[in-house]
């Protein structure tokens, strides 16, 4: 999760928790979170429905949701 | 290709070095990701794409409002992308009985930009639009005019013809990268909901190249030739081991259905004007068997630019070739079935295109369409003449290392040449020639058909476009001049440009003859030429000097020639 973060958000340092919301950092925006769920979707091999995308309000909530897909 | 990741990444390393020009992007969906995506696609292809992007779904008043962004920006490009999605809701908001005329609205709307003066000057690119089947009536859609299928594929039809129309509108064609790639993976409806985004984060780099390319060709890079391996490439298996009844071409053995349909790929595009030529390890003779023979080659001999089957190393063969066409590495394509030949042109010539061919020879078709190898920005009749021309010029050279100097060999050649103001017959092929020509041309200034029209109609403009014909065969319209008047006294070579077909033939003595003659007849007294180097045209970096013209003083870039006391120059041309 960290490495897709710092890829796709292009901040080397970025610290990946449970708490971490977008409203904490810049990169993070609309577009970003997008390429972000699109990169994720990519890495395990699972696919996400719009509402999901919209309603996360933390990285433990995406995180819980992968963790579901993946069984 | 790229994928947006890598297109991201490409755009944080310096590139200010590259040559630059500047686009527009005006769409009616959110765009950020493509603007990222075709900035990034242009560095991959060797150039800066200076962007305005336009706040989304303003299209109307960016173009119609006088005071827009747009109309102050200098952009050279305008893409114009009109989602099928917009469509589709435009189409939901029409009263049924209006829905047969959206097309034409549409279409309307796109021939007021491109016929409004206030773009004059500027290329319109526009995307069309890859279709949404909404089944609101089924297969029953292709009887009924007022359906979003029937609307979207007029309206597909309608932007071909206006193009065919309007020289300064291109159609970038993304509905063929979805019937390509698929609706599935051309569009993502979780990034749709989410983004308002309607191409999918893997569709970007496949619509931001269809993009860049289009703006490339304009500039003048594309593709020129094809240079084809030939065992297990147009064939199946050695024709040397196999024998001509042993190769699998055509209906009858193995999968040679593959290689005849990629010969007819390769036919056709041979027949508009890309030069086929063959490097192949293999002994001339037997290499040449099939070409003469086989009933299923869709290829022949008279095909071929130029045949080289030896067993010295590709790199060498593919140089010789280059010697023949004149023609930059960067225009050559290689196609070879081996990835050790491939790995070794790719190392030692710098510049040329080498597809990474799949391994199964069923595949290698589609996978050669996906890389839309041959973008170009023009197409005239002299195109599908080429091939001989190069054959001519092969035998050219045959004859000129009978001869001990040069002087008697281009005696020998007898040519001939021929000058005429542009006219409706030869403006496609100056338009071409002014896009295409990137070695022997003195300031690379590139028209449009309709920028020519405009020069020809120009009566202070003095316009030559130069034929030339040989004893082997005619060249065609291989050099272009125009002149405007800097004063009463002097005249500015706008452009100079030349084929460099016909390099080393004294055809510049020739020219230069003609430039001063129609100078002198409307009462000139000189002639200021100007030189502006770009990485290609090298070449004529001392053109001037070498012609007698003497620098401007405090000024490195001009030269001047006086009329009064210049001297035909000699050459072995006559007026035909």
């Amino acid at each position: 999760m960290t490495d897709i973060f710092q890829d796709i958000l292009d901040v080397d340092d970025l610290e990946v928790t449970d708490s971490l919301k977008a409203d904490d950092v810049d990169e993070w925006d609309s577009l970003s979170h997008i390429q972000l769920i699109v990169a994720i979707e990519k890495h395990w091999k699972i696919k996400f429905n719009a509402r999901e995308i919209m309603t996360w309000q933390n990285v433990g909530q995406m995180v819980d949701t992968i963790v579901q897909r993946i069984g | 290709m790229l994928d947006l990741k890598q297109l991201k990444r490409l755009l944080k390393q310096d590139h200010t070095n590259l040559p630059s020009v500047k686009v527009a992007l005006v769409g009616d969906t959110a765009t950020q990701l493509l603007a990222t995506a075709v900035r990034g696609a242009a560095v991959d292809m060797g150039f800066n794409i200076d962007l305005y992007e336009a706040d989304y779904n303003q299209i109307e008043q960016q173009f119609l409002d006088p005071s827009s962004d747009l109309h102050h920006s200098d952009a050279q490009w305008i893409v114009l992308f009109q989602a099928t999605h917009q469509l589709a809701a435009l189409h939901a908001a029409m009263f049924p009985a209006d829905r047969n005329m959206l097309a034409q609205q549409r279409l309307d709307f796109v021939e007021s930009i491109v016929t409004d003066v206030a773009w004059a000057g500027r290329r319109i690119l526009c995307l069309n639009y890859p279709e949404i089947d909404d089944t609101v009536y089924g297969n029953y859609a292709n009887q009924v005019e007022s359906s979003l299928l029937w609307q979207t594929r007029m309206l597909n039809v309608g932007l071909m013809q206006l193009a065919a129309r309007y020289d300064n509108l291109s159609i970038v064609d993304i509905a063929a990268v979805q019937a390509q790639v698929g609706r599935n993976q051309m569009f993502a409806p979780s990034v749709y909901v989410s983004t308002e985004m309607v191409l999918s984060i893997d569709a970007l780099p496949l619509v931001a190249y269809r993009i860049v390319e289009t703006i490339a060709a304009q500039r003048g890079t594309f593709h020129k030739c094809l240079i084809l391996d030939l065992d297990n490439t147009l064939w199946g298996g050695v024709i040397g081991d196999d024998g001509i009844e042993g190769i699998q071409l055509g209906h009858g053995l193995g999968i040679g259905r593959a290689f005849t349909d990629l010969q007819l790929w390769a036919k056709k595009l041979q027949q508009r004007g890309i030069i086929l030529c063959i490097v192949s390890k293999n002994d001339e003779a037997v290499a040449k068997q099939p070409f003469l023979n086989h009933p299923d080659m869709v290829l022949r001999l008279d095909d071929i630019a130029v045949f080289i089957a030896n067993w010295q190393t590709k790199v060498d063969n593919i140089r010789a070739i280059q010697q023949v066409l004149n023609i930059g590495f960067d225009s050559m394509v290689f196609l070879d079935d081996n990835p050790f030949e491939r790995a070794i042109v790719r190392e030692h010539i710098p510049g040329i295109t080498v597809p990474e061919l799949p391994e199964d020879p069923a595949e290698y078709l589609e996978y050669l369409y996906s890389l839309n190898l041959f973008e170009t920005a023009s197409a005239s009749e002299v195109d599908n003449k080429r091939t001989r021309q190069y054959q001519q010029e092969a035998q050219r050279m045959k004859l000129k290392s009978t001869f001990a100097n040069e002087h008697e060999f281009l005696e020998s050649l007898g040519m001939q040449a021929t000058v005429e103001p542009f006219n409706t017959f030869n403006t496609p092929r100056v338009a071409q020639l002014t896009q295409r020509s990137n070695q022997f041309n003195l300031r690379t200034v590139r028209y449009s058909e309709d920028d020519i029209k405009q020069l020809a109609q120009a009566p202070e403009v003095i316009d030559m476009a130069f034929s030339l014909k040989d004893r082997f065969g005619d060249h065609g319209l291989i050099a272009v001049v125009v002149m405007r008047p800097l004063d009463a006294e002097s005249l500015l070579v706008d452009t100079w440009l030349m084929s460099c077909r016909v390099l080393k033939r004294g055809m510049e003595c020739f020219t230069l003859n003609q430039m001063v003659e129609a100078a002198r007849s409307r009462g000139y007294k000189r002639i200021v030429g100007e030189y502006l180097p770009t990485p290609k045209n090298g070449m004529v970096a001392n053109h001037y000097p070498e012609l007698g013209f003497q620098p401007l003083e405090a000024d490195t870039a001009h030269w001047v020639l006086t009329l009064d006391n210049y001297s035909n120059k000699p050459c072995s041309i006559s007026l035909a």
